[in-house]
């Protein structure tokens, strides 16, 4: 593990994070606003794993997205562009002034997350499969730099349908790759149905662990678990490369969003988006709330 | 009862050399090597075919340069996109098929839609096994034409093997190379003016009676075949094109413009749909250059099994092959 001196950003306490997770629902909210659609279900999921991952876990300089130094966050599933956005947003790496060109023509936030439009965003995702064998490369090349910087690679719990993620989980274990992280979420929805219609995917921890990773499972809306995972993701050392499984809720912190009938692309009314922020005020107004469900 | 015994298909791993011809074994896994002596970037990636596309010499090298990813093309492909983030130029490895026909999306968005500096090296393009078409890499071209940003290299021999090795460490960017392995001949030695440059085509020999366009081992094919119409007073310019994409186009449009009357005949190793043939076709049609053109190469058909000096022959790429199909036609101008 690094040396917490080395943190640009200090850890900071489970409030704070949860500040954090909060912020990162709001700019999502905001640019699914702008277009009036949008993947703002699995945004709104994965926001506490993303301020985990980006206000604990990770080395980074958020005015040097290239930093040779900082861990590397590789966003396979290219559809949670927006969460990733209002993350690097919070992290400071992308200005918030842009959240009004999402999605829009000539803007530094399309759709769906490619490398060469954003900074931070280190890949082209989109098509699925490929982060976590790009990772593995990364994580090798990494390791011949003798380079103690870290690769964290985002998967959907559909990704796991293609044999190409198969692939690069086997290779990660053959290498001893333990500097490389999977982060599952797991939020039982893909493109056509639930993703346990469409293709079941359980035991998923038995899985991977078969495959020679280290498995957790956590409640991915529940910052003090993601802390404890994260932290021990990053302790072991055991030539283990290691995956973060983590069951989440599409449209966390919003009620209208938690409660609608989860589709993989959600559409909101014109007058429900200030409906969304609203609720998503309220839900943090209360320490003991849903959203940060540390507690619940 | 026939006295004639029929080839046997162990004839695949025969080498392309004809009898008495020079050969360097294993000439991209030697220049490899030398390239890694002089920069450490270098990497080798194979999927389980180290020993089939001459990346064993390199592993034997440098063994901790050397990357065994196990028979898994698509994380083939993803991990050299991710060794080339981290600044090496990994040269990964795999048979033409593989490559072109299972790991295209990986291919296409984590090394191309980037731009990423992997180098993509190939064993058995077109037809040079007699395994049949799971083995026969004949529209890998075809494929990898409309990918944006890969360059696509056709060598001829072991020394345009050698200096395309050095020339894609030289160069910044993803290339796809068709590889001819093991003992490989060297005929362009006898042209001590040639030199391999990617994006380049290069005249090789001059004659007014037709031109031969040629990648690959039809480069070799075509020269020997030059040869042989010589003694016949028929006069062939060979014009070596190894790059097909980008195509060299001004120096094709200037060779066939030099002698319009020639008949123009594109050759290649590889399906006459989408390759070197229909590249230079494109290029005479948007330039309104219309000489007498035709293709030589293989069908628009799943090959047969067998020996490759009997598939050669059957599919009209063998060196007596192409001397017939010129001869027949250059001696109409002859008569006339």
């Amino acid at each position: 593990m690094q040396p917490a001196t080395h943190r640009v950003i200090a850890p900071t306490d489970i409030t704070a994070l949860r500040r954090h997770a909060y912020r990162i629902r709001r700019h999502a909210l905001l640019m699914g606003e702008v277009q009036g659609q949008g993947y703002v279900g699995q945004a709104l999921g994965i926001a506490d794993v993303l301020a985990v991952a980006y206000f604990r876990a990770m080395n980074l300089r958020a005015d040097d997205p290239e930093w040779e130094a900082r861990d590397r966050f590789l966003l396979s599933i290219g559809h949670y562009a927006i969460a990733l956005y209002a993350a690097l947003i919070e992290a400071g790496v992308i200005s918030e002034s842009e959240i009004e060109n999402y999605g829009s023509d000539d803007s530094m936030l399309p759709m769906s997350g490619m490398a060469a439009y954003t900074p931070g965003m280190e890949i082209t995702g989109g098509s699925l499969g490929h982060g976590l064998g790009i990772g593995v490369g990364m994580a090798l090349g990494l390791k011949r730099k003798q380079s103690h910087s870290r690769i964290f690679n985002l998967l959907s719990d559909g990704e796991l349908n293609e044999g190409s993620t198969w692939e690069a989980a086997a290779s990660a274990a053959h290498w001893k790759l333990d500097n490389l992280v999977a982060i599952v979420d797991v939020n039982d929805q893909q493109a056509d149905d639930k993703s346990s219609s469409v293709l079941g995917y359980e035991p998923i921890a038995d899985k991977w662990r078969a495959f020679g990773w280290t498995a957790l499972r956590v409640n991915g809306n529940d910052i003090a678990a993601l802390v404890e995972a994260f932290d021990s993701a990053l302790e072991s050392a055991d030539g283990k490369p290691c995956v973060i499984i983590c069951d989440t809720l599409m449209g966390r912190g919003v009620p209208l969003l938690e409660n609608r009938d989860k589709t993989h692309f959600i559409r909101v009314d014109e007058d429900e988006w200030r409906i969304a922020l609203k609720q998503l005020d309220d839900t943090y107004a209360t320490p003991s709330d849903a959203a940060g469900s540390e507690h619940s | 009862m026939t006295t004639q015994s029929r080839l046997k298909t162990s004839a695949m791993i025969a080498s392309l050399a004809a009898e008495g011809q020079p050969t360097t074994s294993a000439p991209f896994g030697h220049a490899l090597v030398e390239a890694a002596a002089a920069d450490e970037r270098i990497v080798g990636m194979t999927a389980d075919l180290g020993k089939y596309t001459d990346l064993h010499v390199f592993a034997q090298a440098y063994p901790e340069r050397h990357y065994q990813m196990g028979m898994a093309e698509q994380l083939l492909m993803s991990a050299g996109a991710g060794m080339a983030r981290e600044g090496f130029i990994p040269f990964v490895t795999t048979y033409g098929v593989f490559a072109s026909r299972r790991a295209y999306d990986f291919i296409c968005m984590a090394i191309t839609e980037e731009r990423l500096n992997v180098k993509i090296v190939c064993a058995l393009p077109g037809l040079t096994t007699g395994y049949g078409p799971s083995h026969q890499a004949t529209e890998d071209m075809a494929i990898f034409r409309g990918m944006p940003n890969l360059t696509i290299v056709d060598p001829c021999d072991a020394v345009d093997i050698e200096q395309a090795t050095h020339a894609m460490v030289a160069h910044d960017g993803p290339v796809y190379l068709r590889l001819l392995r093991g003992k490989v001949p060297r005929v362009l030695d006898r042209f001590p003016d040639y030199h391999f440059e990617i994006g380049r085509a290069r005249r090789l020999m001059d004659g007014e009676d037709a031109l031969i366009i040629s990648s690959g081992l039809m480069t070799m094919r075509a020269i020997e075949a030059a040869d042989l119409l010589a003694e016949r007073d028929m006069h062939v310019g060979v014009l070596h094109s190894p790059t097909i994409k980008p195509l060299d186009a001004q120096t094709i449009l200037e060779e066939i413009q030099r002698h319009p009357q020639r008949p123009v005949y594109v050759a290649e190793n590889h399906s006459v749909i989408g390759g070197l043939g229909e590249s230079v076709a494109a290029l005479l049609m948007n330039a309104g250059v219309h000489p007498e053109f035709h293709q030589i190469g293989l069908p628009d058909a799943f090959l047969d099994a067998g020996a490759l000096p009997t598939l050669h022959d059957r599919y009209g790429i063998s060196t007596q092959a192409v001397v017939k199909t010129l001869a027949s036609r250059i001696s109409l101008t002859h008569a006339s």
